[in-house]
């Protein structure tokens, strides 16, 4: 019975049922969704379709966690990816030899410098003018996608470069280069604040901004840690996507990203309101939003039915995991245990 | 610093002071600064382009941007609670669906627009109630609408539906004239009925304190004995109606529904309502600053067409910038008070 308690109370149980829920459904629609086949040394299947597309999700999330951690938000990564497919096109096309790698590896790092610069400009606005992180990222969120149209002069910008498409479609080891990135990066992350005390110097800056920096933590460079770090993973993913289509486009490259990716944090159990984090949260929370759209193809929902399902999977989950629902069932709990043990008593 | 003590100030003093005191006070400096700033950007526009000067393309901003003046009273409601409503967009966009497909089947508008209200203001108690009683994020809890409110547009159609509905159609096409060459829609006028009412019941009625008191501490609310319960889910309601009646408007302007419309438009409003001088923690700001908030952004994209050679995307670099320069003034001069 203790184990039970247990179990229900960690805050990963409820994100993991829906996620095992998801997969059931899919089963039940699809017998062969669970196979995965090999072919030249590559492996295939459903599950390696969710983990690849829900790459960027993930990468972004990561980021996303950290800076949720702090009591922050950033709602400027999509128009980063954005900026980061612009740059990285408009540099590969306007070289002679597109399909160098050579090329293709500066225009990543122009991509990341650009990234890291506007992760620098989130972090200034929020750790040193003070500026709510909702409001400094809405800034760039708006005028990001504008930068972006700049950029690739409102066109939709194609590439032919094998070595650029391989960082969207590749496949390292057999698997999806897109899930290996993602898995360094998450273990990258998992490494630098686990085994550091940087995570929890990051929480407490979350949990009383006041009472850690009169601790002596450098809430300032905390901060811009975490949105330049934001602002990296947000370029990683935006290349990704950008080189899977092999074209960048201003407008529709990483839109509404920031949603999936703050919705996969709060799925994952880390509060809005800052302090404790889980990236094994926001792995299980990008899972289930993927799996979700997965689910939508597999078990024949209608396609204009997607948007109403995720709704109704997001309330379902945030109920779940409400204090009230807690302390609804924590009160059902007590009242049944002790009517069990009054009839005990009374068969005695 | 003795002698301005013990003497009385003089009078240019006391008037620098008064100026200083509204500039820098976090009630009054912020929209102070955006009624100022909206001054400069209309003359300036005024001395760059033939034909600017003129009380129609004032008028224009208030035509072009009715919804948008409706949308973000709601949002001032939402926010001065330190909320947040992301949903406004999706259900202006819903109410603009509901209306064309209902009045293409035939109903009357008597019927549709109270339907739409009720539905809007529905959704509105739903992210409520989420808010409240199980204490979900307001930023999760109206993303939750956000995408039941786009998803049944899909649900009701994804191809644009016209509306040819007499009152809909006189809704856009009649003028009111207000002076020599210059008219009005009958939207402007409910517009600015809408932020008569939320000026009203902000300033007057106790549902209007209870929401500043809210933001301000929503702990001495409580303990002050005021309905804080009640009035946190009803601003969600408030916002919703908002979003409603602006879908009415949106239908009117453009005459369709379309299930793409108003894509991103929370996001337009919430900067409205920062630029109008809200603190985004609650507890300061007015809905007629949120109003200036509309009117400032619609100039921009006045100047803009009337620029004539900067392209679309201008116009989102020239809102960020905007925003960032209005947030530093703002956070400046409040932060000198002290």
């Amino acid at each position: 019975m203790n184990w039970a308690v247990k179990v229900i109370s960690n805050r990963l149980f409820w994100p993991l049922v829906i996620l095992l829920v998801l997969i059931g459904l899919n089963v039940v629609a699809v017998p062969d969704f669970l196979s995965i086949t090999i072919h030249d040394g590559h492996l295939f299947g459903s599950l390696i379709d969710i983990l690849r597309n829900g790459a960027p999700t993930l990468i972004i999330a990561i980021g996303m966690t950290l800076v949720i951690s702090t009591r922050g938000i950033d709602l400027s990564v999509g128009s980063v990816c954005a900026i980061a497919g612009a740059v990285a096109c408009a540099i590969i096309l306007s070289s002679p030899t597109p399909g160098d790698p050579g090329v293709v590896t500066v225009a990543v790092l122009a991509a990341l410098g650009v990234g890291l610069a506007i992760g620098v400009f989130n972090g200034l606005l929020v750790a040193v003018t003070g500026i709510q992180p909702i409001i400094a990222t809405l800034i760039l969120m708006t005028m990001g996608r504008g930068i972006a149209m700049l950029i690739t002069e409102g066109q939709i910008l194609t590439v032919n470069s094998p070595p650029f498409k391989f960082l969207g479609s590749g496949f390292v080891l057999g698997l999806p280069i897109a899930t290996v990135i993602a898995a360094v990066l998450f273990v990258f992350a998992a490494v630098m604040t686990r085994r550091t005390a940087l995570g929890l110097l990051i929480e407490s800056v979350g949990v009383n901004p006041e009472a850690s920096r009169q601790a002596g933590v450098r809430a300032r460079g905390l901060l811009f840690t975490v949105y330049a770090f934001s602002a990296a993973l947000s370029v990683i993913a935006g290349i990704i996507m950008t080189a899977n289509q092999t074209a960048a486009d201003a407008n529709n490259t990483g839109l509404f990203i920031e949603l999936d990716a703050i919705l996969a944090v709060v799925i994952g159990g880390t509060s809005l309101a800052g302090g404790r984090y889980s990236l094994i949260g926001t792995l299980v929370g990008a899972l289930v939003i993927q799996t979700l759209v997965t689910t939508v193809y597999t078990v024949g929902i209608p396609p204009i039915a997607t948007m109403v399902f995720k709704a109704a999977v997001v309330t379902v989950v945030c109920l779940l995991q409400s204090p009230t629902t807690n302390q609804a069932l924590e009160r059902w709990r007590s009242r049944r245990n002790r009517v069990s043990a009054i009839s005990v008593e009374a068969a005695k | 610093m003795s002698q301005t003590l013990t003497t009385a100030p003089s009078g240019l003093r006391r008037v620098v002071d008064t100026v200083v005191d509204i500039l820098t006070s976090p009630k009054t400096g912020p929209v102070t600064v955006t009624g100022i700033l909206f001054v400069i950007m209309f003359l300036a526009g005024g001395f760059s382009f033939k034909r600017f000067f003129s009380g129609q393309v004032f008028l224009n901003l208030f035509i072009d941007n009715s919804y948008m003046i409706v949308l973000a009273v709601g949002m001032t409601f939402v926010i001065l609670t330190g909320g947040i409503d992301l949903s406004v967009g999706a259900v202006v966009a819903l109410s603009t669906m509901i209306a064309a497909s209902m009045l293409q089947a035939g109903w009357s508008p008597a019927l549709v627009i109270p339907i739409i209200l009720v539905v809007t203001s529905a959704l509105g108690l739903a992210v409520g109630l989420m808010v409240h009683v199980f204490g979900v994020q307001p930023f999760i809890a109206s993303l939750a609408a956000m995408f039941l409110a786009r998803g049944l547009c899909y649900i009701i159609s994804n191809v644009s539906i016209s509306i040819d509905d007499p009152f809909f159609r006189a809704m856009a096409l009649t003028r009111i004239p207000v002076g020599p060459k210059m008219s009005i829609t009958p939207s402007v006028i409910i517009a600015l009925v809408v932020l008569v009412i939320g000026m009203l019941v902000l300033q007057y009625t106790s549902f209007g304190r209870t929401t500043y008191a809210i933001g301000g501490n929503e702990q001495s609310g409580m303990l002050m004995g005021l309905p804080v319960a009640r009035t946190k889910v009803l601003v969600y309601v408030v916002s919703g109606f908002c979003s409603g009646m602006a879908g009415i408007l949106y239908a009117c302007y453009t005459l369709s529904g379309y299930s793409l419309t108003a894509v991103g438009t929370e996001m337009d409003a919430i900067a409205a309502v920062v630029i109008g001088g809200t603190l985004l923690t609650g507890g300061y700001g007015f809905v007629l600053g949120s109003m200036l908030g509309v009117l400032v952004l619609g100039l921009i994209q006045t100047m803009i067409s009337f620029q004539g050679t900067l392209s679309s995307w201008w116009t989102r670099i020239f809102i960020g910038a905007l925003l960032f320069i209005f947030i530093v003034l703002q956070k400046m001069l409040t932060a000198r008070r002290t």
